[in-house]
């Protein structure tokens, strides 16, 4: 997945509307995720994983931590997320179809506080942006 | 057999009694052909696909768009029936459009995305949830009949 300029321009206008509230957006993207794709609470066996909980709260913040490191490195995102990538690689092995599950709600997530943000485009932007993160964080995997 | 409970059923009629199906299928189809380029293999004699506003203002995008959402408004309403309900749209998809079944998620997907942005908070999660089964569910019915 190639970013163009515009794709980056469209991803780095949208999370700078998201403002602070990003670090919830991980959380209710989460939330979201464990509710709709049960099959994704399985990597979260030492989690409180109920509506509200502060564990999760606390995971969608280092979720939102990693997406905005990401927009902020746009050019450069194996390098800015190296660190992570050997983490899921080595220690988390959660299986790659589970980072568009992740994707979607967080498209979700947006669609739902920013509808007007999320133009057709933007959403294309957004879209490949998140796959390319995920094709980063799966890199590694073999 | 997909089972439905109450609940699902609720949500999903209290939403779909909701949705313009003209507007919002306009902008399903419009969104698949745009953020999945390669979608728009199917659809060669609609003119200009040539860029987001060209596709957002084809006329036959619309009328597609709409067509497909009213096709998914009969399933809504054969919620315990549809693999008999979409029997021949199958049979068409496979045998004379040949349609890789991959198309039908990615669109049940921006439709989620669509009615998203359009209820805002109203898509609560279990919303969410309920609607993704049925656009998962309305997918695998559409590829059944495949071969």
């Amino acid at each position: 997945m190639v970013l163009s300029a515009n794709d980056k321009t469209n991803v780095k206008t949208a999370f700078s509307k998201f403002g602070g509230h990003v670090e919830e957006y991980g959380g209710e993207a989460l939330d979201r995720m464990f509710v709709t794709y049960p099959q994704t609470k399985t990597y979260f066996p030492h989690f409180d994983l109920s509506h509200g909980s502060a564990q999760v709260k606390a995971h969608g913040k280092k979720v939102a931590a990693a997406l905005v490191e990401a927009v902020n490195h746009i050019d450069d995102i194996a390098g800015a997320l190296s660190k992570l990538s050997d983490l899921h690689a080595q220690k988390l092995r959660v299986d790659p179809v589970n980072f568009k599950l992740l994707g979607h709600c967080f498209l979700v997530v947006v669609a739902i506080h920013h509808p007007a943000v999320l133009t057709p485009e933007v959403h294309a932007s957004l879209d490949k942006f998140l796959c390319a993160v995920g094709t980063v964080l799966t890199a590694k995997y073999r | 057999m997909v089972h439905w409970t109450a609940e699902e059923k609720q949500l999903i009629t209290s939403i779909w009694g909701k949705v313009n199906v003209e507007e919002c299928g306009a902008e399903a189809l419009a969104r698949l052909l745009i953020v999945y380029p390669w979608t728009q293999r199917f659809f060669d004699s609609f003119g200009n696909l040539s860029s987001p506003t060209a596709i957002i203002g084809n006329p036959k995008v619309r009328a597609h768009g709409k067509k497909v959402l009213t096709s998914f408004g009969e399933a809504i309403k054969n919620l315990d029936n549809l693999k008999v309900t979409y029997s021949k749209l199958s049979e068409l998809h496979c045998e004379k459009l040949h349609v890789d079944p991959e198309n039908f998620r990615l669109l049940g997907d921006i439709l989620i995305i669509v009615l998203a942005a359009h209820f805002t908070k109203d898509f609560t999660p279990a919303c969410q949830a309920t609607w993704q089964k049925l656009v998962g569910v309305v997918a695998h019915a559409l590829a059944h009949k495949y071969h």
